[in-house]
């Protein structure tokens, strides 16, 4: 089996007097998804967050390829291949595809003494890159606020592994969208996978993640509750680890006791 | 053979839509309206002659050198209410120390522009810093301005104007940059061949173009690059469109909103150069309005008061029609009194019509 591209060993993070991690380890090796489960202050942000640089652990050690890293901003991350795709997306709404492909980025080019930005070049590679992922665009300059909510998605996606990242964490990238386009992410995320791209699927829904994921690992008030491999645990299984199962169960029992004890 | 059908069906409405999506199509739309309009009801009363075209490019022409960067600043979405004192702070910068203080006119004028370069750096510095909105910022600069520039100027000249510039400038090295006129040679060949009238005395109506209205074009067209083919102009788009995701993608939004800043106060002080270089005087009043009077060109221009789209071809229009109706009105003997409501209406219309166009344009998927 690969070696992780990126590796968190027994790592802790405290603010104050609050645990927000504690002793977890986590990792991605290229080319395989590992999904990232957990209910909402389980700690998954800030799992993320120590991943991408902008906080550092306070216990624990972070290896890329193997050696031990540290992280001094999220841009130092970025450059060691490891692109965090938030929920913000980071476009800009008014601004074309291709712009937003290269915002930040641009690609120039010399008239004589004059530099300018590569409209042609831009264009072009903002609409085959998209292509290459299975996203049909109407024109690279219409506006980002003219694409639907997995297309933009699957936007900041391409624009990240356009840009030579080896790992993806994509937070919560189905989370907002209706069945038909969570399933387009989810053929990015494959697609993504199958280039040797580690991903890291930050979800709270088992079905997105069952469906692509070859490796969970769930968070539970800070602590990792063991990582699974998919030949290792079914979906019911894994819904019933993540906080649904039990608390479901309770729920309705409580719900047919307050029935029953209400006259009608 | 259908899919390719189905390619061009597809492309033809994407390039109408990105046409009516341009936002300056309302400005020239508007232009057009403004046109025809005083064709009809001035049409012989000498605007559209050539001296009467001068008249009203020479208005918009101050205006719009104005409008251009103040668009930029707007499109990164912030607002500098202070061009207007600046310009003010600024003609004393170039008289006082011409004629109190002796110093060749060249000389007032690098200072002057410096100077006001450096406010607007304070002025974008205090926004980005504090993060206050510019428009409290900017408006305190306007009031900070106009009392300085009033109370320097009485300190030291102990009157409210200072006069006697041109003396001083007759012969220096900067003063045909600022004012005075070129293409007199083109104009008189023109009107030569009949094509623009000549005065009683045998001379052209015109003796050439102001340079002002050359500084207006040339501004404009480097706005527009900067904005649609820059690096830069990426960043200011992206700035004012949604910072945060700019900040993410390391986009150094605080540099490009200070640089526009900058870019401001010296068109203020380009405004000023020019004022006193041709009127020979500063006055401490100069200037007022004129922030008002940009940001209605440039929301004619079709750039939002939001940030994040507009455009400096634009703002030239709006300087446009502002100048064609100023002149419009005092030709067609209208009372003069009613431009200021006729521009206020139009504003209000343009800002409706953008608006509109902008939410078909970010609907037509």
């Amino acid at each position: 089996m690969a070696e992780p591209y990126v590796e968190l060993k027994s790592v802790s993070k405290y603010f104050g007097s609050v645990v927000a991690l504690k002793d977890v380890s986590f990792d991605v090796r290229p080319g395989e998804v590992h999904c990232l489960l957990g209910d909402n202050g389980a700690g998954k942000s800030t799992l993320i967050k120590t991943l991408s640089g902008v906080y550092t652990p306070d216990e624990g050690e972070i290896r890329v390829q193997g050696k031990p890293a540290r992280f001094a901003s999220p841009a130092d991350t970025r450059n060691s291949g490891i692109a965090t795709v938030y929920q913000d997306l980071a476009l800009v709404p008014l601004m074309s595809v291709a712009r937003n492909f290269f915002l930040g980025r641009e690609p120039m080019r010399k008239f004589g003494p004059i530099r300018q930005f590569d409209t042609e070049f831009a264009n072009r590679t903002a609409y085959d890159e998209l292509a290459a992922m299975g996203i049909q665009l109407r024109d690279p300059e219409q506006p980002v606020g003219t694409l639907s909510g997995g297309e933009r998605q699957c936007l900041a996606i391409a624009r990240a592994v356009y840009f030579g990242a080896k790992v993806l964490i994509l937070d919560e990238p189905t989370s907002a969208l209706g069945v038909h386009q969570a399933s387009v992410v989810l053929k990015l995320i494959v697609q993504s996978k199958a280039r040797g791209i580690g991903v890291i699927f930050i979800s709270h829904n088992v079905h997105h993640a069952y469906v692509v994921g070859d490796r969970f690992t769930l968070l539970k008030r800070g602590k990792s509750t063991g990582t699974y491999a998919k030949t290792e645990i079914d979906r019911d299984q894994l819904l019933n680890l993540m906080a649904g199962g039990k608390e479901l169960v309770d729920l309705e029992q409580e719900l047919t006791k307050a029935a029953k004890s209400t006259p009608t | 053979m259908t899919a390719e059908l189905r390619d061009e069906r597809v492309r033809s409405v994407s390039r109408l839509s990105r046409l009516l999506s341009r936002p300056e199509l309302g400005a020239a739309a508007g232009t057009v309206l403004v046109f025809v309009f005083f064709a009809i009801t001035a049409g012989n009363t000498g605007l559209f002659s050539a001296k009467g075209i001068i008249n009203f490019l020479e208005v918009s022409a101050q205006l719009g050198i104005l409008a251009a960067p103040v668009a930029l600043l707007m499109i990164a979405g912030e607002f500098d209410l202070s061009v207007g004192s600046m310009i003010g702070f600024a003609g004393i910068l170039i008289a006082i120390p011409s004629v109190f203080w002796g110093w060749p006119i060249w000389l007032s004028l690098l200072f002057c522009f410096a100077v006001c370069g450096g406010i607007g750096a304070l002025n974008g510095l205090a926004v980005v810093r504090t993060g206050l909105p510019s428009f409290i910022v900017t408006l305190g600069s306007l009031f900070m301005l106009r009392g300085l520039t009033l109370g320097l100027t009485r300190g030291i000249s102990g009157r409210t104007q200072v006069s006697g510039v041109h003396e001083l400038a007759l012969n220096d090295p900067l003063n045909s940059l600022f004012s005075g006129q070129v293409f007199s040679g083109p104009i008189a060949w023109l009107s030569d061949i009949g094509l623009i009238g000549k005065r009683a005395d045998g001379l052209p109506s015109i003796s050439g173009i102001p340079v002002s209205i050359i500084w207006w074009i040339v501004l404009t067209l480097a706005c527009t690059w900067l904005l649609t083919r820059s690096r830069f102009g990426n960043w200011i788009f992206a700035a004012g469109g949604e910072a945060n995701a700019a900040r993410n993608l390391g986009v150094p939004v605080a540099r490009t909103k200070i640089t526009l800043f900058v870019m401001t106060a010296m068109a203020a002080a380009l405004f000023a150069a020019i004022q006193v270089l041709v009127t020979g005087s500063a006055d401490t009043l100069r200037g007022t309005q004129k922030e008002f009077e940009a940001i209605i060109a440039v929301v004619i221009g079709g750039t939002l008061l939001t940030g994040g789209y507009g455009s400096a071809i634009g703002a030239m229009f709006g300087a446009l029609i502002f100048g064609v109706v100023q002149m419009g009105i005092f030709y067609t003997g209208i009372d003069t009194d009613w431009f200021k409501l006729f521009m206020g209406a139009m504003m209000v219309i343009a800002v409706l019509f953008n608006s509109y166009v902008r939410n078909r344009a970010m609907r037509s998927r």
